[in-house]
């Protein structure tokens, strides 16, 4: 089995659905972070099966939660200091996300007004429905 | 500062207060006739709506206000490229309230976010209608003097059609509504309000032919097949006939059952049931205004003594 070191003060993301790890990488934008990650694909996990990994050494501060609880609010975030996890941070989805994904339909006044920011409000968090602040339109993926 | 992007922004509580003023217009047009001296509404109308901006401008002239406005877009900036939040920050310093009528879903909502007057949804494409829900809503209460205990058919369009939508989404607030769903299989109401009602736990049946349910129903609300709801001219002329009232399933009905549309009608409902006591779109037109007037009153905070 491969092994990944560990980091000293950063952040795992751990049991991150297998396959989904490099999706979450661009939309923490952690290309543009310069410090190490260490993307680990495919591991065991007796929960889930297959999992996905995700280390970053970097400061906790950097991390958008908000992005994260959208993406899967099942993903377990480890704060790392001095090698050790101090705290597990909790994700919570959240009430509204802007400019993570675009409204889709073409009837939304989003789709002539370019400069409009996307907005999607959390309108029912039992079923996980975000819909669009302008014209409510669901959004149906998930990243 | 108050906007009206959806019926669903006042609390039922508001709404009966919205009501009673409305009430109080009917009755005493008199009192209401200086109320807006000296404020502006503009209508501010990207697509074409001769019904719904006759209806503010008749309000607001009613109250003793001036309105200005444009009837489509080729005629303001909109042709120029200009957005919706720099026109309405342009109209803010022209007017004291705004009814914005948009193709685009969500339009008067960006304009009420940019906004220093009280901006009200006149429709947005296939989206919301409060205004027309709320004259719909008035009717009922005034006509039965209740808004709860009674049994709503709606036919024709429930599809696309987002007056019933809206009207449907209203009424779920009062107790004892009864819903009946009457459309052709392409037209039938959209599960996510199906779904709504099931969680909700209220009553509703899906039919397809109108004779059938007619003895139950207090009030039928009847919708037009509107052709640009439609991809193909096809689908339109195949599906536009399905259901018309005529004076056989009125006599079908109970006799004080009423039937509201919330107009234009094609064909939908035969002239011949237009003097029936119980056809009762055309006074609906009338609540329409009357609700419109307490509308501006209370988004622009103005009380008559």
């Amino acid at each position: 089995m491969l092994n990944v070191g560990k980091i000293e003060e950063g952040f795992v993301l751990d049991h991150i659905k297998a396959g989904k790890s490099l999706a979450i990488y661009h939309h923490l934008q952690l290309d543009k972070l310069d410090c190490t990650v260490a993307i680990i694909k495919n591991a065991r996990s007796n929960k889930m099966g297959k999992k996905d990994i995700l280390k970053v050494e970097c400061d906790i501060d950097m991390l958008d939660l908000d992005v994260l609880a959208f993406i899967d609010h099942n993903i377990t975030v480890n704060v790392i200091k001095d090698g050790n996890i101090v705290s597990k941070k909790e994700l919570v989805l959240p009430k509204e996300i802007k400019n993570i994904i675009r409204c889709r339909n073409p009837r939304c006044i989003t789709s002539i007004e370019q400069e409009l920011p996307h907005i999607f409000v959390l309108a029912d968090e039992a079923k996980e429905i975000y819909r669009c602040k302008y014209c409510e339109e669901k959004y149906r993926e998930r990243l | 500062m108050r906007h009206l992007m959806s019926p669903l922004d006042f609390t039922t509580q508001e709404l009966d207060r919205l009501f009673d003023l409305a009430d109080d217009i009917e009755k005493n047009p008199g009192r209401y006739t200086h109320a807006c001296e000296g404020k502006k509404l503009a209508t501010c109308f990207y697509e074409p709506s001769t019904r719904t901006r006759l209806s503010f401008e008749a309000a607001m002239l009613n109250l003793g206000g001036s309105v200005i406005g444009f009837s489509d877009a080729s005629s303001s900036s909109a042709s120029k490229g200009e957005s919706v939040s720099d026109t309405i920050r342009v109209i803010s310093c022209f007017a004291d309230i705004c009814a914005m009528r948009h193709p685009k879903e969500g339009a008067p909502m960006v304009a009420a976010d940019r906004s220093s007057i009280p901006v009200i949804n006149a429709g947005d494409g296939g989206h919301q209608h409060p205004t027309q829900t709320l004259t719909d809503l008035l009717t009922i209460r005034s006509l039965k003097g209740r808004l709860s205990n009674f049994t709503i058919g709606l036919c024709g369009d429930l599809k696309f059609g987002r007056t019933v939508h809206s009207l449907i989404n209203a009424l779920v607030r009062y107790e004892g509504i009864h819903f009946i769903f009457i459309s052709p299989e392409e037209l039938k109401v959209p599960d996510y309000i199906t779904d709504m009602l099931k969680e909700k736990n209220i009553p509703y049946e899906e039919v397809i032919r109108l004779e059938s349910i007619m003895p139950r129903l207090d009030f039928l609300y009847m919708t037009r097949v509107q052709r640009e709801r439609f991809f193909n001219e096809e689908d339109y002329v195949r599906l536009k006939d399905f259901y018309i009232l005529d004076k056989t399933k009125m006599a079908l009905a109970k006799e004080d059952m009423l039937v509201l549309h919330p107009l234009p009608r094609v064909n939908e409902i035969s002239v011949e049931v237009d003097d029936d006591p119980r056809a009762a779109y055309f006074r609906q037109v009338q609540y329409g205004v009357y609700v419109r007037m307490a509308l501006i009153l209370t988004l622009l905070d103005i009380h008559v003594d």
